[in-house]
């Protein structure tokens, strides 16, 4: 196995989460981010879909689903900024005997701030787990689980995953999931009922275009501050709701194409927001070979194509779900990394991007945090 | 009867870094046997079988040199003496 680089992580430092295919790895930065130090391979051979950072309650623990295509998937935790991990013997994240077997962790997301033992798993099939005690344990939400559309609801490419978990700060006991292929999901009572809200998104592959449940939603993003206000990119789509997820508008003004994978909003303005669009499903790829990242800052109504310091020539990239995230600096860090292994930083809000790394395995997932 | 088992060396981090794990099986099949090494290393059960209780998708099980996919499974019988290998398949191709 390889030796895994330490870095040195203080207080105040931005970090970046790196989950690939085959292993985790950290970037730490000064508050300027002017330069990134790697620290990694972590869980090395095994894919890591699911990073969070969780500052709650004066912590500061990275959570990270390791998967071994052998061995199963499994939730660990570090506070030392990947010093040392702890994993527990047993897997946390299981379903119940005498039901489905956990196939792979697809989100973990921490609670609401004034919840801080709260802690969210979205997995495949898909399914949402919930721990109250820290991520000691976790149980299946059976209010989702035993929903009637689950049995039909089908696996995507990457398998029948939850991947999207968005726990309303606001509106207590309301969360919103989305599924691929199933849609959109929210509750408003802490998991107990869940409804199904994609109601103006449509399947582009089903006969019928707009059915009640069935749609394959990429991604959803949304700004803490405004959490009613959703955007979405769906197989085919791009859609903002302004109610929750009650009804979707679609949103897909000035970009060359609406396929895509990763959204991520501005941390501190929910006007803004960034896709990465790929040329369509046959070919999933940026479109004319440039890798071009897309930002509103009028909540979707246009979009323009931020390209200084990203390759515009022979740069046929993918971008996956989870590739993408922000930093919570005022001037934001937006993050991205791609199937071929590029990581790309921006810390002027996406005006201009620097490759932080270049030679990393295939990125699924990117998340930033101050330390 | 007593079984050895022997492991790969993922699964020894599992077993204080132990190459092999003599037991005290109470049963005669590879499924008891497992159920006992998972009462003395959880660990290393918990990452061979999923939570259902099915050998995961790319784990090799073998009584001596047969695997048991061949010969009936988890309800394989074993004799005392015998030695179970737990091995990751030759898995992969996507890179």
């Amino acid at each position: 196995m390889p030796t895994t680089q330490q870095i040195q992580t203080r207080r105040g430092d931005v970090v970046v989460l790196v989950g690939t295919m085959k292993g985790a790895f950290l970037f730490r930065s000064g508050p300027d981010r002017a330069r990134f130090e790697m620290g990694g391979p972590y869980f090395p051979g095994h894919s890591v879909y699911a990073l969070a950072y969780d500052g709650r309650a004066d912590r500061r623990r990275i959570w990270a689903a390791a998967s071994s295509m052998h061995w199963g998937s499994v939730l660990s935790h570090s506070d030392d900024f990947g010093a040392s991990w702890t994993t527990p013997e047993v897997p946390t994240v299981q379903f119940p005997k005498g039901g489905k077997a956990l196939a792979n962790i697809w989100q973990v997301c921490p609670g609401r701030p004034d919840e801080p033992d709260v802690l969210y798993c979205g997995v495949e099939p898909a399914a949402l787990f919930e721990s109250r005690d820290g991520g000691k344990s976790f149980q299946l939400v059976e209010g989702l689980w035993q929903h009637p559309h689950r049995e039909k609801w089908q696996p995507g490419g990457g398998g029948l995953c939850l991947h999207t978990v968005l726990p309303d700060p606001k509106v207590r006991g309301r969360i919103v999931v989305a599924i691929s292929t199933g849609g959109v999901y929210r509750t408003d009572d802490g998991g107990r009922t869940w409804t199904v809200r994609n109601k103006g998104v449509r399947a582009e592959f089903l006969p019928d275009k707009h059915p009640e449940f069935g749609q394959c939603v990429h991604k959803i993003a949304g700004n803490p501050s405004r959490p009613e206000r959703l955007y979405l990119q769906n197989h085919w789509g791009l859609y903002r709701s302004d109610d929750a997820g009650d009804s979707w508008q679609d949103m897909a003004h000035g970009v060359p194409s609406d396929f895509g994978f990763c959204m991520a909003v501005h941390p501190h303005d929910g006007e803004t927001a960034y896709i990465i669009p790929l040329e369509s499903d046959g070919f999933r790829c940026t479109p004319e070979g440039k890798l071009r990242v897309y930002r509103t800052r009028d909540g979707g109504g246009s979009w323009h194509p931020l390209t200084e310091g990203l390759p515009q020539r022979d740069a046929f990239e993918t971008v996956l779900r989870d590739a993408m995230g922000t930093d919570q600096e005022e001037r934001a860090g937006i993050y991205f990394g791609t199937r071929s292994g590029k990581l790309f930083a921006s810390r002027d809000d996406g005006d201009s991007w620097t490759p932080v790394a270049t030679g990393l395995p295939p990125i699924v997932c990117v998340r930033a945090a101050r330390a | 009867m007593t079984v050895t088992f022997q492991l790969t060396g993922f699964l020894r981090t599992f077993a204080g870094g132990a190459r092999e794990v003599r037991l005290e099986v109470p049963g005669a099949t590879v499924r008891d046997a497992l159920r006992a090494l998972g009462d003395r290393h959880p660990g290393v059960s918990s990452r061979v079988l999923d939570e259902q209780g099915s050998v995961r998708r790319h784990v090799n099980v073998f009584v001596g040199d047969q695997s048991i996919r061949d010969t009936g499974g988890l309800s394989t019988q074993l004799r005392d003496g015998s030695t179970i290998s737990l091995l990751a398949a030759v898995s992969g191709g996507s890179g």
